[in-house]
């Protein structure tokens, strides 16, 4: 599904990607694991298509098709669907009808005709129980004034509503109490399926232990310095990083 | 040929000079016309003598330093339009909100349409200034009212003022409410090449008395128009007013609204004022609050593009105490567009415990867009509370790049955000039906879709 190769990419000259490989099958779960300012979320903005960052060398695939000259739009359509480390406020804009908006642009995108009424309200409320987001929520601005907790749980509501192929979350387990570790790590379980992949990135073991990884990557400095099972995770949380970074400098 | 080898500065000069001479001796004609045994008489001549003096502002004048008028006063302007032209109501339908009950009044290059308009003296007077300035039973109305807040310091309201004829005249009598809207709309055809207008409007709401009042100024051709339109606003004790101008002409129409508002105690004033369109808007917009817990809004949305220039100039002078103030006006530039926004609270010794707000918050989509953003906080009060805001910017990378990851395309993401900058404004305007059109219209200015219902 994703296959990404040799990826080199920087921001204003600095060389923050250093030759990433990854490959990701339908139905896996993958998970990168490294410490703060490692790349992790440069990688996650980089898929997305995000324009500051600079792909300098590699390539990334997506079902077959070369993703670079896309614009994130249109690998959101294709089903990329990213979460957030920061997710972005936006005053005047309703958690619903900023929903409304990203699902018909994605219909459009398709050649459908805007979902009616009625069952984008129907599809707003089964997904919004299963995160367990209060109605009032969704009137509010997006984003605005919300928790961290809050964010999180409302950008896994999104992905819920946009069923991607390929979900990314980033760091969508910080800022989440246990308790709503648990709602988001189930609304991300629904949606998994033999056509669909996540791809995990946070710095703790935990969420691990409610969304099982099929694999887990280290990145180290703009690298992937080692990959396991997830056995992995847990030798990290246990020792931490630096055993890895002398293991690769051996 | 001689022309030619002039400096620009003095070509440019020349045609003020000359429409300046040709409207001091067209006066003569228009009085013509009139019975000069009146008091009205009297305020004409003095207002001409007036103009005369100080003629048109230019750069110099520090109110008028980011807004020049030398390319709407090149125009050799007809000051009488020959004749009426009828419209039909189908023509001119989409320039009125015409979805809700409404009195009208409707003039046509100046001139009262009496079968596109709908009046009224049942209970309250929604008719002419032309009557009102004529007939005896109005009398003591125009004496106490007309031309009394009307600054003298300027020579367009002195023009306005000498060539007073038609306009809204609008009374609504103590303890009665407006039943329903009051639409006043200027059409201009283009039968003249070229059209300067001066609708003078009268409003008199009296005590306990509501109204809502749509303002509209619209050409239906491409011949260059210029109005230059004053209108005078007295709240009464208790009294709401509740006033929307909608200025979205064409580009060959330009637009100086003179609109000023006196209030007295615990009376309601709202102004919105929605620029998306013409060649050049100056919105001189004056409160002043004689008397205590009054409240004075004024909120507007720009939005413009090309060459359009849109100069918002505002003055909320308190006078008495505990009373309020609320300014929010909010610019969206595109292209090589101009905004300005220059906005002047006072405070007077005697007005303690008064709060006044004003924020101007603009996004300019390009390079070449401009604004140019002014307070001006004149306090003299101890006991106030008083804060401004004012910030230039374009719109949120970040923002737009979360909007594209969930597939809003960027032209659509764009407009959501200009949208959503916006729309806090629309808050307060409580005709649905405009609240609907406008959003429409912005919609529209944006070009896109949004992809849901507003
Ligand atoms: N917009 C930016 N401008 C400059 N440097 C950046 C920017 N974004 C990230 N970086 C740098 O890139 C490196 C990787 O950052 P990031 O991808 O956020 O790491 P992680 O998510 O693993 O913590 C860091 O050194 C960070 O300072
Ligand atoms: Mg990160």
């Amino acid at each position: 599904m994703l296959k990404i190769k040799n990826l080199q990419a920087n921001i204003e000259d600095k060389e923050i990607l250093k030759g990433i490989n990854l490959e990701i099958n339908p139905g896996e779960v993958h998970a990168i694991m490294g410490p703060n300012g490692s790349g992790k979320s440069t990688l996650s903005s980089v898929i997305a298509g995000k324009e500051e960052y600079t792909m300098t060398g590699g390539e990334i695939l997506f079902e077959g098709e070369d993703l670079s000259e896309l614009d994130p739009e249109e690998r959101a359509h294709k089903g990329i669907f990213l979460s957030f480390q920061y997710p972005v406020e936006i005053p005047g804009v309703s958690v619903t009808n900023f929903m409304k908006a990203s699902l018909n642009a994605h219909r459009k995108a398709q050649g459908l005709e805007d979902m009616p009424a009625k069952d984008m309200l129907k599809m707003i409320r089964d997904k919004s129980e299963l995160l367990e987001i209060d109605r009032k929520f969704l009137s509010r601005s997006l984003n605005q004034g919300f928790s961290g907790g809050e964010k999180k749980r409302n950008e896994i509501f999104q992905m819920a509503m946009l069923n991607p192929k390929l979900a990314i979350l980033d760091e969508t387990d910080s800022g989440l109490d246990i308790d709503a570790l648990k709602v988001v790590a189930n609304g991300v379980n629904k949606l998994r399926s033999e056509d669909n992949a996540v791809l995990l990135i946070t710095h703790y073991q935990r969420l691990l232990d409610y969304i099982v990884p099929d694999f887990v990557h280290v990145m180290v400095d703009g690298k992937i310095v080692k990959s396991g099972n997830k056995e992995l995770a847990y030798e990290l949380e246990e020792r931490g990083y630096d055993w890895v970074k002398q293991e690769k400098s051996v | 040929m001689k022309l030619e080898t002039c400096p620009l500065g003095r070509k440019l000069d020349t045609h003020k000079m000359e429409l300046k001479d040709k409207l001091v001796s067209s006066f003569m004609a228009f009085e013509e016309a009139f019975d000069v045994d009146t008091d009205i008489h009297q305020l004409r001549s003095d207002a001409i003598k007036e103009f005369e003096t100080l003629g048109f502002p230019s750069k110099k004048d520090e109110a008028w330093k980011y807004t020049s008028l030398n390319s709407v006063l090149k125009h050799d302007y007809s000051v009488f339009p020959n004749k009426e032209d009828a419209i039909d109501y189908k023509d001119i339908k989409k320039y009125l909100i015409h979805d809700i009950d409404s009195y009208k009044l409707i003039f046509i290059d100046g001139i009262y349409s009496s079968h596109l308009s709908q009046t009224t003296h049942d209970k309250i007077d929604v008719c002419l200034m032309s009557s009102a300035l004529s007939k005896s039973k109005y009398k003591p109305i125009i004496e106490n009212y007309f031309n009394k807040i009307v600054p003298k310091n300027s020579g367009l309201n002195a023009l306005n003022t000498a060539f007073s004829k038609e306009g809204a005249f609008i009374h609504i009598h103590d303890n009665k409410s407006a039943d329903m809207p009051i639409q006043i709309i200027n059409f201009s055809t283009g039968n003249e090449s070229a059209l300067l207008v001066q609708p003078r409007n009268l409003i008199v709401v009296g005590e306990n008395s509501q109204v809502q009042i749509i303002e509209r100024h619209q050409s239906l051709t491409d011949h260059p128009v210029f109005t230059n339109s004053v209108t005078e606003v007295f709240a009464e004790k208790r009294a709401i007013v509740d006033y929307y101008k909608i200025q979205n002409d064409r580009d060959s129409a330009s637009l100086i609204d003179n609109t000023f508002i006196e209030q007295k105690d615990e009376s309601y004033c709202f102004m919105h004022t929605f620029s998306f369109g013409g060649k050049l808007t100056r919105n001189n917009l004056n409160f002043y609050q004689k008397g205590e817990r009054s409240e004075s809004t004024l909120k507007g949305i720009t939005i413009i593009e090309g060459k359009q220039h849109v100069d918002h100039n505002t003055l909320v002078h308190h006078t008495s105490p505990n009373c309020e103030s609320h300014q929010d006006y909010k610019g969206i530039f595109a292209d090589n567009s101009v905004g300005v926004f220059n906005g002047r609270v006072l405070v007077d010794r005697d007005a303690q415990k008064i709060n006044a707000f004003q924020s101007n918050n603009n996004i300019l989509m390009d390079d070449k867009a401009t604004i140019n953003s002014k307070p001006q906080l004149e306090i003299f009060a101890d006991d106030v509370k008083c804060s401004h805001g004012c910030t230039i910017g374009q719109l949120d990378e970040e923002s737009l790049f979360y909007m594209r990851s969930r597939g809003i395309p960027l032209k659509e993401a764009r407009a959501l955000l200009m949208y959503a900058f916006a729309n806090n404004v629309m808050e307060s305007v409580k005709i649905p039906e405009i609240k609907k059109r406008i959003t429409h219209q912005i919609a529209l200015k944006l070009g896109v879709k949004l992809g849901f219902d507003l």
